[in-house]
């Protein structure tokens, strides 16, 4: 879905093409999209009127917009928006990170794979939703909950990317730096890691994806703040226009992150021409 | 290009009659175990190469060339027999031979010019001496001005001139290359001979040069060892008789031909030679 949004199909068309600003390439690009939204929305605005359905099942989209410009106005969109972006921020980092050193050890040190990665598969079998009330049970109602069931489902992409890019080595590489005598961690240095680095990019892209994800479940479970919060609420008084308001703060918020991580992504990964992810992303 | 400068001459002068052993092969053999069949890829290989002498070694493929050359830097012991490179008994690698892969082997997220001061920072080697040195040996290996390129940018032959570079960096004093030009089109193939003979005649460099291709064996190398097929044995090893420096017009030269066909001959009854690349022995 983040995919289709972030316009991930046609990867080249924004990096490759000389921007030529003719009215055929601006048409193309913006105009004919632009032309396919206005005319859905205006279909699914005279579908809704025209068989008059009932606003409580499916909103217009004239409705959905004034419920988005007052919950913007009110200032509560932005604070609850804040308080989910903050989780799945948080979550992110601190499950990524986990991702990176476990995935790092595990390659340096085999041994440890033997002993570590079963308790991560396992772990990874259980639906992260079936952990969430526990996470809720056992850290409240705050932040801490949802910041762990955040990190616990961004953790598995990156662990297992990292483990995949670390031992994707051509063995030419492999051997230009032994019969250099190089150490252990020389060959992590100068080859391991910058060669793991598209993998551990496309891990962290699936990890995004998932860490709003997983703040809004957590919220779902029990919250008393964000965007999840705010949808259950608006569920509850089947103010349906106000639950489709926050879908689209949820779809920009996905989308800005993900597009961060791809502009990070092209700058730390620049040698690579495509901007296709490697790797599996779970 | 092909000058004949007095320093060169010099170098070739000296090589030869100095008599210093650059490489000692000993009764080399090894043997691959995989599950219950074992793979015998060389047997008691015995080798002598001088300081700052040329060698080609030539054979069919899979006759454990490539793992004569991995055996040299120490990648892996033999199973039998031992090597000596200047003087010490090769037990691990010990960063002073240069390699030259088939492919070019440089790393993508590094400009030309780190990629050629790699083994500088391997090794630990003073930094800024390194940079200076690997901005010289882009220029001898006509690469100037490309410092500050990605691989990527670089056509095959020019990243392949990269990796020469990078082998010579740290002046090793030997220098081993598997099929350096293997990859690279005839045209580019020829030039990147006369490259080599160049950069060879300029550093003093001892070379054991693999390849598949007898005429080009017979063009650059002043001994021509010529392998069986598996197990690997040496069948005999020639004496190139053509002077220094050769031109590709060398290759015309009646005593050329009877080379390259006195080799072909001893290679008959081993299977064909001449097919291209592809037949390497992996570890």
């Amino acid at each position: 879905m983040a995919g289709v949004l972030t316009g991930e199909g046609d990867p080249r068309a924004a990096s490759s093409a000389l921007p030529r600003w003719n009215t055929v390439v601006l048409w193309s690009r913006y105009g004919l999209p632009l032309t396919v939204f206005v005319v859905l929305m205006g279909a699914w605005e005279a579908t809704i009127r025209y068989f008059e359905v009932p606003g409580y099942l499916v909103p217009p989209p004239s409705a959905i917009v004034r419920a988005l410009w007052s919950g913007l106005m009110s200032g509560l969109y932005l604070t609850h928006a804040v308080v989910t972006a903050t989780e799945a921020l948080v979550g992110f980092v601190i499950g990524s990170c986990l991702g990176l050193t476990i995935g790092m050890i595990v390659v340096v040190f085999p041994t440890m794979e033997r002993i570590v990665y079963p308790y991560i598969v396992a772990l990874q079998t259980v639906p992260k939703v079936a952990i969430a009330p526990l996470m809720v049970v056992w850290f409240g109602f705050g932040l801490t909950s949802k910041i762990l069931v955040v990190g616990l489902v961004s953790l598995f992409p990156v662990l297992v990317n990292v483990i995949a890019g670390l031992r994707a080595i051509d063995q030419d590489r492999l051997d230009l730096l032994g019969a250099l005598s190089a150490s252990r961690w020389q060959i992590f240095r100068y080859l391991r890691f910058p060669n793991a680095l598209p993998f551990i990019f496309a891990g962290l892209n699936t990890a995004i994806v998932f860490a709003v994800i997983g703040a809004i479940v957590g919220e779902f479970v029990g919250a008393n703040q964000g965007i999840g919060f705010l949808i259950l609420q608006a569920n509850y008084q089947l103010d349906i226009a106000g639950a489709f308001s926050l879908f689209v703060i949820l779809s920009i918020m996905g989308v800005s992150l993900h597009a961060s991580l791809r502009w990070l992504q092209r700058r730390c990964v620049f040698w690579m021409a495509s901007s296709e992810p490697v790797g599996g992303g779970h | 290009m092909i000058g004949t400068s007095g320093a060169q001459t010099l170098s070739l002068e000296r090589s030869p009659e100095t008599g210093r052993i650059a490489l000692t092969v000993d009764d080399v053999s090894m043997i691959f175990a995989r599950g219950n069949t074992s793979v015998h890829a060389l047997d008691r290989i015995s080798l002598e190469v001088r300081d700052g002498e040329f060698i080609a070694v030539v054979g069919p493929s899979g006759c454990g060339k490539s793992t004569l050359l991995k055996l040299v830097t120490g990648l892996r012991p033999p199973t039998g027999g031992r090597l000596i490179v200047y003087g010490r008994e090769v037990t691990r690698p010990r960063g002073d031979v240069g390699i030259v892969f088939q492919s070019p082997v440089l790393l993508p997220w590094r400009t030309i010019l780190e990629n050629v001061t790699l083994p500088i920072d391997v090794l630990k080697l003073d930094a800024a001496r390194g940079r200076e040195r690997a901005r010289e040996l882009l220029a001898l290996v006509g690469l100037a001005g490309f410092e500050k390129s990605y691989p990527n940018e670089l056509s095959g032959g020019m990243q392949q001139r990269a990796a020469i570079a990078r082998a010579l960096v740290y002046d090793a004093p030997l220098l081993l290359m598997d099929e350096p030009f293997g990859a690279l089109d005839a045209m580019t193939r020829e030039q990147m001979n006369l490259e080599l003979q160049r950069i060879w005649s300029a550093s003093g460099k001892t070379v054991v040069f693999i390849t598949h291709s007898i005429p080009e064996a017979v063009f650059l190398a002043d001994r021509i060892v010529v392998m069986s097929a598996r197990p690997g044995r040496v069948l005999r090893t020639l004496d190139n008789p053509l002077p220094r420096m050769r031109s590709l017009d060398d290759m015309l030269h009646p005593e050329f031909g009877m080379l390259v066909r006195e080799i072909r001959g001893l290679l008959g009854g081993h299977v064909a030679v001449g097919e291209s690349h592809g037949g390497r022995v992996d570890w």
